[in-house]
């Protein structure tokens, strides 16, 4: 059925069809709508045979997911930024113990400095947590993926974080079509879980490993997630089948025909790039965009295949590897090793500033005009001027202060003292 | 078959005896159908006082619910020496997560089981007093407050014994740690810190609080009984002498345990809804000296010319608890 809905809500309604037992939240934004709209689903009686543990923190939601789906029960939380990084811990130990939790991460900047706005650095942070990422463009999107996860962690026993922009999506009031209770029945059967706490069938989950046998645990880990490598395009078909609508896989192509030139990825971000490569194939220029649905397992050889007849691959990413460079154009480049293909990585949409089609345009015709130099990292709309100024100001004087106030009242955005 | 003497050894206190009571009265320990939950062939040290506390609080609390019973337990000695892959001594279903979190996955369990009615089956969290008191204490008070159907067993040993013994939040003062050592005008572990948390589980008003001790294991099976009478969040402390860590003899450790609770050092009770309703009062009262001369963590209180002011104060901490909770024996009070 077609509904007016926020993000949150499709989410939280998406979540109550797939039936969980175990619902463990701490609140964060922007995750809240999601939690507070599960709260009242499972207290109205919607969402029967649910139990909501309103927990300590973070790590204690994991914490309580951990313990639940152990016990057999399909588990659920949903986080944000300071909050995923909180539950760290506890999501190595989900993935290593083979425990498949679905996580919806509303995705917002990590501080300092404090910002609860999108972009990906929570995410980016735990890509290799051992946790299955999948990205959500749309809420239609989001929606569908939280069914499929559900689908793709209890067939392979591993978790699933399915992450959609925060606020951009999450607080987005936009056309859902929300599937019914016997479409989602249908494609989702009850949790039969691999290893469960039963009084009549002892086992230990969790036993200590030495050297012995490690590296074979962790091989395991990494097995599950290239067979999910198949199974999340399989998902996606049968998804399709079921549901008449083409959501999840690995990747999203997007005009790629011919194309000299191909951005790369995630998110909502992908809607206004499109709209990008529309206008300037309009021109006759050959643009095409590449979405990342599916980032962990990342699906290498897929995305190498996509790119194969590319001159040109900018990857525009929400997070970037503080004295490193790109994180997604690092995985992007080793996908098309040998390929005669230039990947440039660019920064943008940092703690919630926006990438407007006028951005992703001059990024494009400087990456065009050749102004664009393929082996640095670049950030797309940054104020040179404002860092220099801040830099010069920083070398004087025996203690500078701290850079963020410094920038604010340079901005004009702190009234009280003067820069001088 | 030859006639077997039967050796009478009750000392006067609940630790032994059974062959004089009833079979209905008897510790589970001494009956034939006890779960041996935690099994033989593990690795814990000679002497250790959590293995032992562990053994009789599963295996009362498996009786308590008839086997229907799953356990939780956080990082620490009791993981490690239990199983060590592909190894476990656990014969009932145990889950292992992380050092910090034991009360929160305990409470995920319970509610795990009761999403699938199964909350005939029960939940036992277990830690040693770091992944009590310290780093498991958010998910111990968010366990608490929300009153989540689970008994939490602290097996308390005063360190952080697994990584080395160094000081915890329930460090006595005085005591030599590895990171407290007797070192300086004040050697060992500072006075004025630390947390007693049977209190703090009171001040939560949950169904049950109450402390044990090993040397008294009739009495620690009775608790764990009463506890899992009680629906909601129980806690339970154990007081465990640790042989290595506190550099006593193997064969000391139920000696130990008695005389820290004798001496007022360590006191024993119930308390229900936040009040304590029970006392186990001293049966002989000793001075402190004489629990802590057998330890090595207290040797630099010793000798000579030794530190009888930090003896005195140590005396004080004991009188200040006999005081406070009334423990002196019988009749002398």
């Amino acid at each position: 059925m077609r509904s007016q809905i926020e993000g949150s809500q499709a989410v939280a309604r998406a979540v109550t069809l797939c039936r969980p037992g175990v619902i463990a939240a701490y609140p964060i934004s922007p995750q809240t709508h999601i939690v507070e709209s599960l709260s009242d689903r499972v207290r109205t009686g919607e969402l029967a045979h649910c139990e909501y543990l309103m927990v300590e923190s973070e790590f204690g939601a994991m914490s309580a997911c951990i313990g639940a789906s152990g016990a057999g029960a399909r588990s659920y939380t949903a986080t944000s930024s300071q909050g995923l990084l909180f539950m760290a811990e506890a999501l190595f130990n989900a993935s290593g113990l083979g425990l498949p939790i679905v996580m919806t991460l509303a995705n917002r900047a990590i501080g300092a400095p404090i910002n609860i706005w999108n972009d990906h650095s929570d995410a980016m942070s735990m890509r290799d947590s051992g946790w299955i990422q999948l990205f959500a463009e749309s809420n239609q999107e989001a929606v569908d993926l939280h069914i499929q996860a559900f689908r793709l962690a209890e067939t392979l026993s591993v978790p699933v974080m399915v992450c959609m922009d925060g606020f951009v999506l999450t607080h987005a009031f936009e056309q859902v079509d929300l599937p019914t209770q016997e479409q989602v029945d249908a494609f989702l059967p009850p949790f039969i879980p691999q290893q469960s706490l039963d009084p009549t069938d002892p086992v230990t989950i969790g036993a200590m490993v030495g050297p012995e046998a490690f590296t074979e645990v962790k091989y395991l880990m990494h097995a599950k997630q290239m067979e999910a490598l198949d199974l999340v395009p399989q998902l996606a078909d049968e998804f399709d089948e079921a549901f008449g609508r083409r959501s999840g896989g690995l990747l999203k192509p997007y005009r790629l025909e011919d194309a000299e030139t191909v951005v790369v990825a995630l998110g909502s971000v992908l809607g206004t790039i499109e709209e990008v490569v529309d206008a300037m194939r309009d021109e006759g220029l050959a643009l095409g965009a590449l979405g990342i649905t599916c980032f962990r397992p990342w699906p290498g050889a897929e995305v190498r295949e996509a790119l194969s007849g590319a001159k040109r691959v900018v990857v525009v990413e929400k997070a970037f590897a503080v004295g490193a460079g790109g994180i997604v154009g690092q995985n992007t480049r080793d996908a098309t090793r040998g390929l005669p293909v230039e990947v440039y990585d660019v920064v943008g949409g940092l703690g919630g500033r926006p990438i407007s089609r006028a951005s992703v345009r001059a990024l494009l015709d400087e990456v065009l005009g050749g102004q664009l130099d393929p082996h640095r990292l670049h950030f797309l709309d940054l104020d040179l001027d404002r860092v220099q100024r801040e830099m010069e100001r920083s070398r004087h004087g025996e203690r500078p202060g701290p850079h963020a106030e410094h920038m604010l009242r340079d901005l004009g955005a702190v009234a009280s003292g003067t820069n001088e | 078959m030859a006639f077997q003497e039967i050796k009478l050894y009750q000392t006067g206190t609940f630790v032994a005896g059974n062959r004089l009571l009833d079979p209905e009265q008897r510790s589970v320990q001494a009956r034939m159908g006890r779960s041996n939950s935690l099994t033989s062939g593990h690795r814990a040290c000679r002497g250790c006082g959590e293995a032992l506390g562990a053994r009789y609080v599963l295996d009362a609390a498996m009786r308590a619910t008839n086997g229907n019973m799953v356990a939780v337990n956080s990082t620490g000695c009791l993981e490690v020496f239990s199983t060590p892959y592909p190894e476990s001594s656990w014969q009932l279903p145990w889950l292992h997560s992380l050092f910090g979190n034991g009360p929160a996955v305990a409470a995920g369990v319970a509610a795990g089981l009761r999403a699938q009615s199964r909350d005939d089956i029960r939940v036992v969290g277990q830690a040693g007093d770091g992944g009590t008191v310290d780093i498991g204490f958010g998910a111990l008070s968010g366990m608490f407050e929300r009153n989540d159907d689970v008994l939490f067993v602290c097996y308390d040993n005063e360190g952080y014994m697994n990584t080395g013994v160094q000081r915890s939040g329930a460090t006595p003062p005085a005591a030599r740690t590895a990171n407290t050592k007797a070192l300086g005008p004040e050697p060992g572990n500072a006075f004025g810190q630390g947390k007693f948390v049977p209190l703090i589980a009171m001040a939560h008003e949950i169904p049950y609080v109450a402390t044990a001790t090993v040397a008294e294991l009739h009495d620690l099976e009775y608790k764990v009984e009463k506890a899992m009478s009680f629906h909601g969040a129980r806690y339970l402390h154990v007081f465990v002498p640790c042989p290595l860590g506190w550099g006593a003899a193997s064969e000391d450790t139920i000696k130990l345990a008695r005389l820290a609770k004798e001496s007022g050092m360590f006191p024993v009770f119930e308390a229900e809804r936040g009040d304590v309703t029970e006392v186990s009062r001293i049966r002989r009262q000793v001075p402190v000296e004489e629990y802590l001369r057998p330890q090595q963590r207290y040797a630099h209180l010793f000798g000579d010319p030794g530190r009888p002011d930090i003896i005195a104060r140590l005396q004080a901490r004991a009188d200040r608890n006999i005081a406070r909770f009334g423990l002196l024996p019988e009749g002398d009070d």
